[in-house]
């Protein structure tokens, strides 16, 4: 069929079987947005910003296990791309983006919007592609997702120039990828799934260090099948959150810089440590020298280049984790000794009840009004959606994703979504919208720090006019929190440029003025009220829960310090200010 | 510890930029690079001579097969691989030093590429510890210019590439 350049992107993605993409037009992705206009099944949602559109297609990737597609013209569109393309790269999310660019004889000529894109991204994508000839677009856009989503998945680029979006050609959609140095893994090799079966089971303190790859795979239910044939306690890093039941026994919390003392007891502990698509981030291991000294590795990854990169891995197993872990579980049902691991367990139990999490729930003396404790707006959240299995997480970063971390407990595989590796602030918002567009039946909701909020909260448009509903909690503490505590904690108390006040803006009319719902929550009974309906309204809505600026995220482990000397909450030292 | 590593690369536009953006990225050491045409028109040979004493070799191979565009990564194994330079030496010659310099010339098998009233400019194709000698000894009579491709390399054909699967993926 003959069509142009434009209108062959929009078919090549229906047959991906593309339900819905993010972005926002502009002068050199006219012709794509002209062809959408005549029709396409793929349902477009409107950012405000590209950034915006960017995090929710990785937000929709994430919640969905499909590969997230973000759309944005040249120049300061495609840039404005960069961060989400970033934090796809570190964290595994399959992503396409498509930019429009300038037309092909006015590239190199500083054009108007004109930008390398696919230079300017090289270091952060699994590939790029800039269509030189409109005959082309097919097998790119099939080479585009085939990259994204197979192997270890994560984004690619492509660039379209306007007049090859306007070009004709006869489209006929390719069957085969030609992408001959393209040859992830397909199989792990059953000798080194035996050698890793046979570590386990040999072992007397064994532990699953899941990563983000357990999700990636599709591979929960096999993850939780390797755990409870082999009797093996799990901890599930900030991208694995949700990856592995966490009301289930044999769940021991989250290891790294905020996990808790006997989750990171646990890991360093083993003598066996099995690595499951995870990659030995710093803020899982501390000083890497004293990261479980003297345990065994078993590395199990689709990313060769993963094993030994960071920790040298005695016992690796390359390939797609799902089949592997099928096999592992197979071959730990013949292997495993019965009750082997009952004392460990219980050893864990033991730390568990010793270093609990903790805070103090009472007002300092010297307050006269009693503030709002952080940790209290994240124990209400959990309490009040306990048991329900239709809420999807997502979060900014700093000390509420910390405890968003630390106090909600996710059962379902997809519902906690969180930018890890990259650390970007405002990821929450555009992250839930995307979710939200996933999974229409759950309810999103972001849990927010107000330095993150004010990086993307133009998107309360679009989730308002895009009947994408999303709850934002603002755990509102009026500073840049994690900055604020390293701060107090590492530049002796000289507190730099971190003050946001905790009521300009004011979130709840901010709220109101995009349409959504506003409220602000001083107290715990405020608060309760606040998210009761919030949740129950099915509209968009901000709860500002106004906290206390000077609670600390704890346990922690300073930056350089070993796993095992956390820093934790001590009552005596907190400081009366 | 360095070694030498080719790479079959697609002959696609950004193929180079892709794997010296990785090295620099990933803070690889490049000692040097030259990159060229194989016996297939849509395949190049990028030739890399990498230093490993921070990032292991291992490492650095796994990430360039990560590249989309990378076909095949092979060591060069000294011993079992050829490896050659070209270079140009620009070297001051008045009268005086010609009969020696051409003399040097000889011994190394270097070609005059060009001949002028002061300078000589010298091609000398050979290993790189070759090129190094040959520099060396040129290098008190004034060396003006020079110019070296950087090493390329090539598996001994005794040894015989062992190129089925780039040859089986390309096919």
């Amino acid at each position: 069929m003959t069509m142009n350049g434009a209108d062959a992107v929009l078919r090549s993605l229906e047959a991906e079987g593309v339900e819905v993409m993010f972005g926002l037009p502009g002068g050199s992705i006219l012709p794509l947005y002209d062809a959408m206009a005549r029709g396409t099944t793929v349902r477009h949602v409107l950012a405000r910003h590209e950034q915006g559109a960017g995090h929710m297609a990785e937000g929709y990737a994430r919640a969905s296990g499909r590969t997230g597609v973000a759309v944005a013209t040249s120049g300061p569109g495609a840039t404005n791309l960069v961060t989400p393309i970033a934090d796809a790269w570190m964290d595994s999310t399959p992503l396409v983006c498509i930019t429009g660019q300038v037309r092909s004889f006015l590239i190199g000529t500083d054009a108007f919007q004109e930008c390398d894109i696919t230079g300017i991204t090289i270091p952060i994508v699994k590939h790029s592609w800039l269509v030189q000839d409109v005959n082309d677009i097919p097998h790119v856009i099939k080479a585009a997702f085939h990259v994204a989503g197979t192997g270890r998945c994560g984004p690619v680029l492509v660039d379209i120039p306007r007049d090859v979006q306007e070009a004709e050609l006869e489209f006929s959609y390719p069957d085969e990828v030609d992408l001959p140095g393209w040859k992830p893994p397909r199989r792990g090799h059953p000798r080194q799934i035996k050698a890793a079966a046979e570590a386990i089971a040999a072992a007397e303190r064994p532990i699953l260090y899941v990563g983000g790859g357990v999700l990636n795979a599709h591979a929960t239910d096999e993850l939780l099948e390797v755990a409870e044939v082999g009797h093996l306690p799990v901890v599930t890093t900030l991208m694995a959150k949700s990856g592995f039941p966490e009301s289930h026994e044999l769940h021991v919390g989250w290891p790294g810089m905020h996990g808790p003392k006997w989750s990171n007891y646990a890991l360093n502990k083993a003598d066996v440590v099995v690595a499951v698509g995870a990659r030995f981030d710093d803020r899982v291991t501390g000083k890497l020298s004293a990261f479980a000294p003297g345990a065994t590795i078993v590395h199990l990854d689709v990313d060769a280049a993963e094993i030994s990169k960071i920790r040298h891995a005695d016992v690796p197993v390359v390939g797609p984790l799902k089949p592997i872990l099928a096999t592992l579980a197979k071959a730990l049902a013949t292997s495993v000794v019965p009750g082997r691991t009952d004392a460990w367990l219980r050893q864990i139990s033991e730390w568990r009840e010793e270093f609990p999490l903790r805070y103090s729930a009472e007002p300092r003396s010297s307050d006269t009004v009693p503030m709002l404790k952080p940790q209290k707006v994240l124990e209400q959240l959990q309490e009040l959606t306990a048991g329900r299995d239709d809420v999807v997480w997502t979060t900014g970063v700093g000390q509420h994703q910390m405890w968003a971390m630390q106090y909600i407990l996710c059962d379902r595989p997809r519902t906690f979504i969180s930018s890890g590796g990259l650390g970007t602030m405002g990821y929450g918002i555009p992250a839930a919208i995307g979710a939200k567009a996933a999974r229409p039946d759950a309810t999103v909701i972001c849990i927010d720090g107000d330095g993150c909020f004010q990086m993307t909260s133009q998107e309360l448009a679009t989730a308002a006019l895009e009947d994408l509903p999303i709850v934002v909690v603002i755990v509102n503490n009026g500073y840049l929190g994690m900055v604020r505590q390293w701060q107090d904690m590492f530049f002796e108390e000289r507190f730099s440029q971190i003050k946001l006040t905790h009521s300009l803006p004011d979130y709840a009319a901010l709220a109101r003025a995009y349409g959504a719902l506003g409220f602000t929550a001083e107290t715990e009974e405020e608060l309760e009220e606040a998210l009761v309906e919030a949740i129950a309204s099915g509209r968009t809505c901000v709860v500002d829960a106004r906290v206390d600026p000077r609670e600390h995220c704890f346990p922690m482990i300073p930056a350089g310090a070993a796993a095992v000397d956390m820093v934790e909450f001590d009552e005596s030292e907190v400081p009366v200010v | 510890m360095r070694h030498t590593i080719s790479v079959l690369v697609e002959n696609k536009p950004g193929a180079l930029t892709r794997v010296t953006s990785m090295f620099a990225r990933r803070g690889y050491n490049i000692e040097s690079l030259a990159v060229g045409e194989t016996e297939r028109h849509d395949v190049s040979r990028i030739t890399l001579r990498v230093d490993c004493e921070t990032h292991s070799l291992e490492q650095i191979e796994k990430q360039l097969n990560k590249l989309v565009n990378t076909l095949r990564v092979t060591e060069l194994a000294p011993g079992e691989s050829l490896e050659r330079e070209l270079a140009l030496l620009k070297v001051s010659a008045p009268p005086s030093a010609r009969a020696e310099l051409m003399a040097l010339g000889e011994v190394f098998n270097a070609r005059i590429a060009d001949l002028g009233p002061d300078a000589i400019v010298f091609e000398l194709t050979g290993s790189p510890e070759e090129v190094d000698s040959f520099e060396e000894l040129v290098r008190p009579h004034g060396l003006q210019e020079l110019v070296r491709t950087g090493r390329i390399g090539l598996t001994r054909a005794t040894r015989g590439p062992k190129g089925k699967a780039a040859r089986q993926a390309l096919a």
